[in-house]
């Protein structure tokens, strides 16, 4: 068993913050109020979800994950929409983006969970919810940053795609090398982070694993069937996300509509 | 072959109606602002408006966009290109009067070596060798000196020769004279 942290080990471990503190203060930052602020929200976020996840967890029935999952989701898109400088109608972008994470991840997650990881049942929400958080967690990030390099790239290709258009091209056709620039740029992360894992960085679900005494090579199996998880889950949701962005940033006649974005 | 214009209005409440036919030249005069542009744009419905446009009898609304904008095309003041070389966005052989206009070695030349003048002709060039019906050019010779704005009018006035139809955008009264069978002056409601 992982040894056991009580509440003076982690009091202790807070002291570390301080010295971050100190360097703020120090250069004169002007940071130190948020820093200690969201040390706080931490503290506070992080025991609520386990209270709230030990609840989940004493239920074990499909509608409980399926509810969970479904709430994850919303906040993803949440997410995506707060990250995003401008957007094609706020509220419409959140929709789409929510519902493209939770079809692409189900799309990945569910055969991988009633098929390989074989739980039982299934759904446990034990297992079930932290693979939907950080397989969702990554599609979340490349849809936020493929979205926002779409709209750079419009604002800045705005002439060029007019022109295209002008010339009697489709939306599909004009848009073409925005959506393809995009889509590269949201597969960016995690293209680097299958490159660079277990070298540079310390995977997270491994080293979960590693401090609850597994096996490492076990660990290892499942980060690597988690990393295909986000791979693939992440290009589906990247893909369809940029494909909506160029729908909704275009119109039935095949004119860009730029006036859409806010 | 006719272009039939009633009541198109577009977003600064500027309104025209007109008719234009088989090599014919409508110039579009007006103060900056007046919406010239924004009827161009509309013609070519690059944005939303109201009033009917027909080609031959067949509404705008009843052919999908990009073919529309094949038949009726929309020149910007400021060409744009996405490739290298002029020959790269070419995809038919061009019109017999572009020799005349552009010599082969600058449509092979990179983009950034053509002058204004050039790339405002290596323009006007790309939009006809898709062979439009209505050619709509915005202010083409704005930024040009008599002999290269000479030149661009040599293609114009070939088009329209062909049985083309232009709608022209222009500042140059002289340039209207020379090219124009009709005028319209434009002004902002």
């Amino acid at each position: 068993m992982t040894p056991v942290l009580s509440i003076f080990d982690l009091a202790v471990a807070a002291s570390f913050v301080l010295i971050n503190g100190a360097i703020t203060t120090l250069l004169a930052l002007g940071i130190a109020r948020s820093l200690f602020l969201s040390a706080a929200r931490m503290v506070i976020q992080l025991t609520l979800l386990a209270f709230v996840l030990r609840w989940l967890f004493a239920f074990e029935a499909l509608l409980v994950t399926v509810i969970g999952i479904l709430i994850m989701g919303v906040f993803a898109g949440l997410e995506v929409v707060l990250r995003q400088e401008k957007a094609v109608g706020r509220f419409g972008t959140g929709a789409v983006a929510s519902s493209i994470i939770l079809a692409a991840v189900f799309i990945v997650t569910m055969p991988t969970l009633i098929l390989l990881i074989a739980a039982d049942p299934w759904y446990r929400p034990q297992v079930a919810l932290p693979i939907f958080g950080i397989v969702a967690g990554n599609a979340m990030t490349g849809i936020a940053l493929t979205l926002s390099s779409f709209t750079d790239a419009l604002e800045r290709d705005a002439a060029l795609v007019e022109a295209r258009l002008a010339l009697g091209e489709t939306r599909t056709q004009a848009l073409g090398d925005v959506l393809r620039q995009s889509v590269k740029i949201g597969l960016m992360p995690t293209i680097n982070a299958m490159a660079a894992i277990g070298l540079v960085t310390f995977p997270g679900i491994m080293t979960g694993q590693l401090l609850a005494n597994a096996d490492p090579l076990q660990a290892a199996k499942y980060q690597m069937l988690v990393m295909f998880m986000i791979a693939g889950s992440s290009s589906l949701a990247i893909f369809a996300a940029a494909y909506a962005m160029l729908y909704r940033i275009t119109d039935a006649r095949h004119r860009l509509r730029l006036d859409r974005l806010q | 072959m006719s272009l039939t214009v009633s009541r198109l209005c577009v977003a600064n409440g500027a309104t025209v109606s007109f008719e234009l036919a088989r090599g014919g030249c409508l110039a579009l005069s007006g103060p900056s602002g007046s919406g010239k542009s924004l009827i161009l744009r509309a013609l070519a419905d690059l944005d939303p408006h109201s009033g009917s446009v027909a080609l031959d009898g067949r509404c705008m609304t009843r052919i999908a966009a990009p073919e529309w904008r094949r038949k009726v095309m929309y020149v910007p003041p400021n060409p744009a290109f996405w490739k290298p070389r002029l020959a790269d966005h070419l995809t038919n052989q061009p019109p017999a009067p572009t020799s005349v206009a552009l010599a082969p070695d600058r449509v092979a030349a990179p983009l950034g070596q053509l002058s204004t003048g050039e790339r405002q002709r290596g323009a006007l060039i790309r939009a006809l060798q898709l062979k439009p019906r209505v050619l709509l050019a915005d202010e083409p010779s704005a930024a040009l000196d008599p002999e290269n704005t000479a030149k661009l009018e040599t293609l114009l006035a070939a088009f329209l020769g062909e049985g083309g139809a232009i709608v022209l955008v222009t500042h140059d009264p002289d340039q209207a004279a020379r090219l124009a069978t009709q005028q319209i002056t434009v002004d902002a409601a």
